[in-house]
Order: structure tokens, then C-alpha cells, then sequence
């Protein structure tokens, strides 16, 4: 295999260097995760109001997001937004901040499909046992709406560690970008390096990212 | 913002949206053939090539584009295997995109209920009766809303194109920044180019849906 560039991996700190590399993809996957998640829930509340005003603004808001790439929004953010308002934004902000702001139109609707999901019944069924409108929400709806939704947040959390790889395009030093300065750096000694070094990156993120999909897909088959 | 500006780069814009749905679409078109094919191979569990599908869609539903693209542009050619970007582009989005098409597909065959073989069997079709007249145009229509997603989402993904060299529109976006610094302007059009590309086929999915919501409760 040497000539496939797997002995640069076990060279100097080079694995330790891409393991630091996917460890800064996943932190900022997992900050955006959680304002996500949180703020989320808030949005999803808002998003079954009658409220017509909010009611447009929340489908503005999904279409922005479910049409524009994440990378034209990392890009508006991180070379627009600091060009017009003259603000110095680090990449790292401007990435989480690109993430939460997608993260949270995405669970949010996930949110709302769950709560709306609801059948009527279960409202009726607990206000004939003389439940209040607070009592009906704790002990009755929001219950089923977080088992219906802890498969879907864990799965969102996969799809928030694929899509950070995109970090690298604004100058984020993740483990793409190691790898790239890896094989840059060994290109005479091994100059199949490309090979092995991508072969790894590829198997690092499928290793993080298939546990947790089989787990959401589990949990959801054991809750359903 | 300066109209001048943006005016004269619209033609460079046209040609990357061109070069972008290009690829998109060529890509979203293998997707639905690998797809149709693959979620069939699961469904009706072909022996041995069940598992070589569940492993491929496995290994690519769960890793990133931009890695996967990586992998076909800059490594496979130490291997002997080498690609122009376009093909790369096009066989990377494809290959990620039928992961996806699986998934839809095979969960639009799983949601048929197994009444409907028995009934379509009892009333004497053929199994390719049962298929034409029965099966597929009720997976279909399940699958409809998946599929849609699925072909914004690809479409969308087309933007890290720009990575392995493909003169797309984030590509053009960056280079015109790069050499006349009019960040605003190129973003400008950077997000009304997409909004072409990408809009028709968000309102058109809508509706299709709508329609199909009605066609299943028969009315």
C-alpha cells in the first residue's frame, strides 16, 4: 500500500492533524445543532400560529432556505454581509451563524409538522378529562410531539456535520483543508498521497455520520 | 451596487447557470435511473446485490458531496481512473443523488399495502398487469413529494462544484470577486441566478404535489 500514500497518514502528526480537522467540522456542526434545535422549537410554536403577517414571514424564510445553497449564504455572510455593514466577522461565527439560520427553518418545519401531527383527539380526550390548556400541552402534546421528533433532530444532526464540510471554502482550516496541506506537503516523497488521504476523510465521515443515522433510524422505528 | 457592473457581467452569469443546470440536471437524471433501479433490487430483495445497494446507499447518504467529489477528481486518477470536472460533476451528484432516489423509491413500495398485491392477484392480472395498472402509479404518487425534495437539494448541491474546477455559478461568483473585488454585486446576481434556477422548480414541485395529494383520496 505504499504506493497508495497510507504510510503519510502514520508520518509526524498527520492522522492527530486530520482527527483536529473533523473535530473543528463537528464542534461547529454541533454549536449550529443546538441554537438550532432550541430556537427551533420557539419557531415551530410560531409557525402553527393563525397569524397571517407571521404566517407569510415563516414561508418567505423556508423558501430562502430551501432554495439557496448553504454556500451562497456562507458566502453573502462572510464577504457581503461584512462588506456593507464594515464588520469584522470571523469565519467560524459566520459559519454557525449561516448553519443555525438554516437549522432552525429546518426544525422548526419539523416542529410544526409534529405538533400539527397531533390528531384532534388527543386535545378533546384531555379537556373532557378537565385539563387546562397548560396541563393539556406538558402532560399530553408535547410528550408525543419530542418522541416524534428526537429521531428527526438526530438526523438533522448528520446532515449539519455533511454540510460543514463546506467551512473550508471561507478559509476554515477543517480536516479537508489538512488534508489538501498533507498531500501539498508530502507531493515528492508520496506522490499517490491523494489517494489514501481522501480514502480516510472519506471513511472518517462516514464513521461519525452512520452510527447516528442508525440510531435516528432505530429510534424512530422503535417509537412509531 | 453599481448596474453597469452587474450588467456587464450578466453574460458570464448566463453561461455558468447553463453549464450549472447542465450537469444538475444530467446528474438528476442519473440519480432517478440508479434510483428506480436500486430501490426495485431492495424491494423485491434480489440475493447479494440487495446488500451491494444498501452498502452503497449507506456509504453515500452518509458522507458529504464535496468529500465524495474529492475522491473521483483528485484521487481515483492515482489508481489509473481520471475524469474531466463535468463528468466528475455529474457522476459525483448522480451517485450521491441516487442514494437518496433509493431511499424515496424503496419507502414509496414499502407504503403500498400488501392488499393491493393480493386484490390486483385476485382479480387476474398478470404481474406485469399489476405493475403497470396498480402498484407503480400509487408508488409514484407517494413518492412524489420525496422526489421533489430530493431534485432541489441536488440541484442546490451543485454549488460545490466550484471546487473541482467547474466554471458554475459559485465559481464565477468567486472569481469575479477575486479579480474586481464588486463583492456586492457579483453576490447580488449570484442569488438571482439561483433563484432562476431553482425557484420554477420549487413552485412547480408544489403544485405537483398538490395534485397528487387530491389523486389519491380519489377526488
Amino acid at each position: 500500500m505504499q504506493n497508495l500514500g497510507i504510510d503519510v497518514l502514520f508520518k509526524g502528526t498527520n492522522f492527530v492533524r486530520l482527527l483536529s480537522g473533523l473535530w473543528v467540522a463537528v464542534r461547529i456542526s454541533l454549536i449550529s445543532v443546538i441554537i438550532s434545535i432550541v430556537l427551533g422549537l420557539v419557531v415551530g410554536a410560531l409557525m402553527t400560529s393563525k397569524n397571517r403577517i407571521l404566517k407569510v414571514i415563516f414561508r418567505i424564510y423556508l423558501e430562502i432556505v430551501r432554495i439557496m445553497p448553504q454556500m451562497v449564504l456562507l458566502f453573502i455572510v462572510y464577504f457581503g454581509t461584512t462588506r456593507v455593514f464594515g464588520w469584522n466577522l470571523e469565519a467560524e461565527v459566520s459559519a454557525i451563524l449561516v448553519f443555525s439560520f438554516w437549522g432552525i427553518a429546518e426544525m422548526g418545519d419539523l416542529v410544526r409538522g409534529a405538533l400539527i401531527s397531533i390528531p384532534k383527539i388527543q386535545y378533546e380526550s384531555a379537556m373532557a378529562l378537565g385539563m387546562d390548556g397548560k396541563q393539556i400541552y406538558y402532560h399530553v402534546i408535547l410528550p408525543q410531539t419530542i418522541r416524534r421528533l428526537i429521531p428527526l433532530s438526530i438526523n438533522l444532526i448528520t446532515r449539519m456535520i455533511k454540510t460543514t464540510s463546506l467551512v473550508m471554502m471561507i478559509g476554515i482550516v477543517e480536516v479537508l483543508k489538512v488534508a489538501q496541506q498533507i498531500i501539498e506537503a508530502n507531493r515528492r516523497s508520496s506522490p499517490n498521497a491523494a489517494f489514501g488521504i481522501f480514502a480516510v476523510v472519506f471513511l472518517l465521515y462516514f464513521l461519525i455520520c452512520w452510527p447516528i443515522s442508525k440510531l435516528s433510524v432505530y429510534l424512530e422505528k422503535r417509537w412509531s | 451596487m453599481n448596474l453597469d457592473v452587474m450588467i456587464s457581467y450578466l453574460p458570464l452569469y448566463r453561461d455558468a447557470l447553463f453549464l450549472t443546470m447542465r450537469v444538475g440536471w444530467k446528474g438528476v437524471a442519473i440519480a432517478v435511473l440508479i434510483g428506480l433501479i436500486g430501490s426495485a433490487i431492495i424491494h423485491f430483495e434480489i440475493p447479494i446485490a440487495r446488500y451491494i445497494v444498501s452498502a452503497y446507499t449507506q456509504l453515500f447518504r452518509n458522507t458529504p458531496l464535496l468529500v465524495q467529489l474529492f475522491f473521483i477528481y483528485f484521487a481515483l486518477p492515482k489508481i489509473g481512473i481520471c475524469v474531466s470536472p463535468e463528468v466528475c460533476g455529474t457522476w459525483g451528484l448522480g451517485l450521491l443523488g441516487g442514494a437518496y432516489m433509493t431511499e424515496t423509491f424503496r419507502s414509496g413500495l414499502d407504503n403500498i399495502p400488501k392488499i393491493q398485491f393480493e386484490s390486483a392477484e385476485s382479480l387476474g392480472m398478470s404481474r406485469s398487469q399489476m405493475f403497470r395498472y396498480v402498484i407503480l402509479p400509487q408508488a409514484v404518487a407517494s413518492s412524489i413529494p420525496g422526489l421533489v425534495a430530493n431534485v432541489i437539494f441536488l440541484l442546490k448541491e451543485t454549488s460545490v462544484f466550484s471546487t473541482i474546477s467547474l466554471m458554475d455559478l459559485m465559481f464565477t461568483a468567486k472569481d469575479l470577486i477575486g479579480m474586481y473585488a464588486k463583492t456586492i454585486e457579483c453576490l447580488v446576481l449570484l442569488v438571482i441566478f439561483y433563484l432562476i434556477m431553482l425557484l420554477p422548480v420549487s413552485v412547480l414541485g408544489d403544485l405537483l404535489e398538490r395534485r397528487l395529494r387530491h389523486a389519491e383520496f380519489g377526488d
